[in-house]
């Protein structure tokens, strides 16, 4: 660690954050999260618009979360965190998309026409 | 494998002298990464399977008539002020103030431990006033496997924090127990990420 000291206090603010980049992401976090809550509970928003908003409010939280508490970037020291990171949300698409893909599809073609409502008869 | 592990530690220190370097902590940053991204897997199978069975009821309840939505977004707030308590702890730990390390630690401590009691609430009455326990029905299986596994890992992390308060105040903030406090930072924003997507996935969505 003593060998790190010697670092800039700049570089070392934006590899370990700072009060600043903190309470921004913290003020950031809660507008999303108040945003999300509002548009399932206000009922003020159109209802094909519920589902997209959703998870839109979900993604940019999440990379909000990643920059301001994980400091997540593309400096050189953090190339392993972000290509590690990249990897696994490709493998998580395809274990996600996939499991959702597969399942639906399957429920489509081998469902009885009678239950063709698919839900709720899985139990 | 000798080989390419020595050429890591020369990329990753510039090159002089690896073998006598002393740890600074970077590599188990990053193999504590490497295993939350491995945990990030756990909770995309768990989050897969409520995808796959959020519909199926069996006739039973679904989420519209059993989540409160008022009482998620108390819960998402403690995890929330949580994360940020715990981001001012690593301020004051980068800061060498030792007091107030372990005073925001213990702050972060009660938000989680506020967190994780209403949950178990919250689990209670669903079992016992909704009688929807997870054997009720595939969709109550997948919510308390997903949920529940967050909540354990919250768990953890909460004796986590209290084994990390006793070694600031023992130790003092010397390289290991500053290695080990970034871990567990890294580890309690992360749970705070999954979080992001139970409470949409699951929960908003999920009383649509």
């Amino acid at each position: 660690m003593s060998s790190q000291h010697g670092h800039s206090a700049a570089h070392k603010s934006k590899l370990h954050g700072s009060l600043k980049s903190y309470t921004v992401g913290f003020a950031l976090s809660l507008i999303l999260t108040v945003l999300s809550f509002g548009c399932v509970m206000s009922g003020a928003v159109p209802q094909h618009l519920v589902v997209p908003g959703i998870v839109a409010f979900c993604v940019i939280q999440l990379l909000v979360q990643l920059v301001f508490f994980l400091h997540m970037g593309t400096a050189p020291e953090q190339r392993d965190n972000l290509s590690i990171g990249v990897f696994s949300l490709l493998i998580i698409a395809i274990v996600v998309v996939g499991s959702v893909w597969v399942m639906h599809n399957m429920n489509l073609y081998m469902m009885h026409p009678a239950m063709q409502s698919m839900s709720s008869s899985i139990g | 494998m000798t080989a390419i592990t020595a050429n890591h530690g020369a990329l990753a220190h510039g090159g002089a002298h690896e073998h006598e370097h002393h740890d600074d902590g970077a590599k188990t940053l990053l193999g504590f990464w490497i295993y939350l991204m491995s945990d990030c897997l756990i909770f995309s199978g768990l989050f897969a399977t409520f995808a796959v069975l959020g519909h199926a009821t069996a006739g039973g309840p679904g989420g519209k008539e059993l989540f409160d939505l008022k009482y998620v977004f108390g819960e998402t707030m403690l995890l929330l002020i949580s994360s940020f308590t715990f981001g001012l702890a690593m301020l004051n730990m980068h800061a060498g103030k030792r007091n107030k390390v372990i005073a925001w630690l213990f702050v972060t401590f009660l938000f989680g431990a506020g967190f994780v009691g209403m949950e178990v609430y919250e689990f209670h009455h669903l079992i016992t006033v909704e009688h929807a326990g997870p054997s009720h029905s595939a969709f109550l299986s997948a919510y308390f496997g997903l949920v529940g596994t967050h909540g354990l890992h919250v768990t953890s992390g909460l004796i986590w924090l209290l084994v990390m308060m006793h070694m600031v105040s023992k130790f003092g903030l010397n390289d290991a127990v500053e290695r080990r406090l970034s871990c567990l930072s890294l580890f309690w924003h992360f749970l705070d990420l999954v979080w992001i997507c139970v409470f949409s996935f699951v929960y908003l969505m999920g009383v649509l």
